[in-house]
């Protein structure tokens, strides 16, 4: 069971988050001009790596706001959390 | 006494009552009341100080905060939204909305939404968190604070009243009687403990 901070409420249990997945995709500024491949990329393609790992999770049962996490895929620690629309801050954490 | 046409546990009002367990714990709902949700710009002036003046009230920027003023609350929600609750009989919307008019706000009656019961008694922590992962250990949550969490999986909206602790559970109205119903589960043992004659501390 993972203790997550929300930005706003403070650590709260994961039953009350749901997790949005990776985070910092931007939509493609002009969608006509993409082919169906560029499309299906935006849309389904992620990254899914072993080790660090920045997402959306949305605090459903709490504030329902939605932020940023740096989480550990392997070791589940969280060491970043941050608003919508802020850069991550630069250092990683120690666990992989 | 709640209101038989509108309180959605009218017809547990007795097996609330029943449910007490003396010196532990006691559950009742309480009466209807209004609920406003407000949401707006609360850095913008315009907003915060209308509101402010007209409900002679200040909105919490504090997360997880309430605000009472002479029995209208207002409990934070997210960081631009409120539940102001008031009594049964209230103009609140009608005054909030000519207060407002022209500004870019939302303001939604939701008395309906839910209905509140109280759960007091030096054994309601305890039988909270047995459905509830909130940390309401008293140095991290204290009176006049509130929370957004679940109680045994269904929404709940928790505001500690007072230091016994007093507690009012904002539930869904469809889920209210799941929700009276597994809290009336989890403080018979107490009463079991107390007949044994094995009471805790």
């Amino acid at each position: 069971m993972l203790l997550i901070e929300c930005p706003w409420c403070g650590p709260r249990d994961e039953v009350e988050f749901r997790c949005g997945g990776e985070a910092h995709i931007a939509r493609p500024q002009d969608p006509d001009a993409l082919d169906d491949a560029a499309w299906a990329d935006y849309v389904f393609m992620r990254t899914n790596p072993k080790g660090w790992h920045r997402e959306r999770w949305c605090h459903s049962q709490g504030c329902r706001r939605w932020f940023n996490v740096r989480r550990s895929t392997v070791s589940h620690e969280i060491t970043a959390v941050y608003k919508m629309g802020e850069e991550p801050p630069e250092a990683e954490g120690s666990a992989q | 006494m709640a209101d038989a046409k509108r309180s959605p546990l009218a017809f547990m009002t007795s097996a609330l009552a029943e449910a007490e367990v003396p010196d532990a714990v006691a559950l009742r709902e309480l009466s209807p009341r209004t609920q406003i949700d407000l949401r707006g710009e609360v850095a913008d002036p315009a907003f915060a100080g209308t509101v402010e003046s007209a409900l002679r009230l200040t909105l919490p920027r504090t997360p997880n905060r309430v605000a009472d003023a002479g029995g209208l609350l207002a409990l934070w929600l997210g960081p631009d939204e409120w539940l102001l609750v008031g009594p049964e009989a209230s103009d609140l919307e009608a005054r909030l909305r000519s207060a407002l008019s022209g500004q870019h706000v939302a303001i939604t009656d939701v008395s309906a939404n839910r209905t509140v019961l109280e759960l007091g008694g030096p054994k309601a922590r305890e039988i909270l968190n047995k459905g509830c992962p909130l940390d309401l250990d008293p140095r991290v949550f204290g009176p006049g604070q509130c929370a957004q969490s679940i109680l045994a999986r269904a929404q709940l909206l928790l505001h500690q009243r007072d230091i016994e602790p007093t507690y009012h559970l904002y539930v869904r109205g469809s889920f209210a009687f799941y929700a009276a119903s597994w809290l009336i589960d989890a403080m018979k043992e107490y009463r079991f403990a107390k007949r044994g004659g094995r009471r805790e501390r």
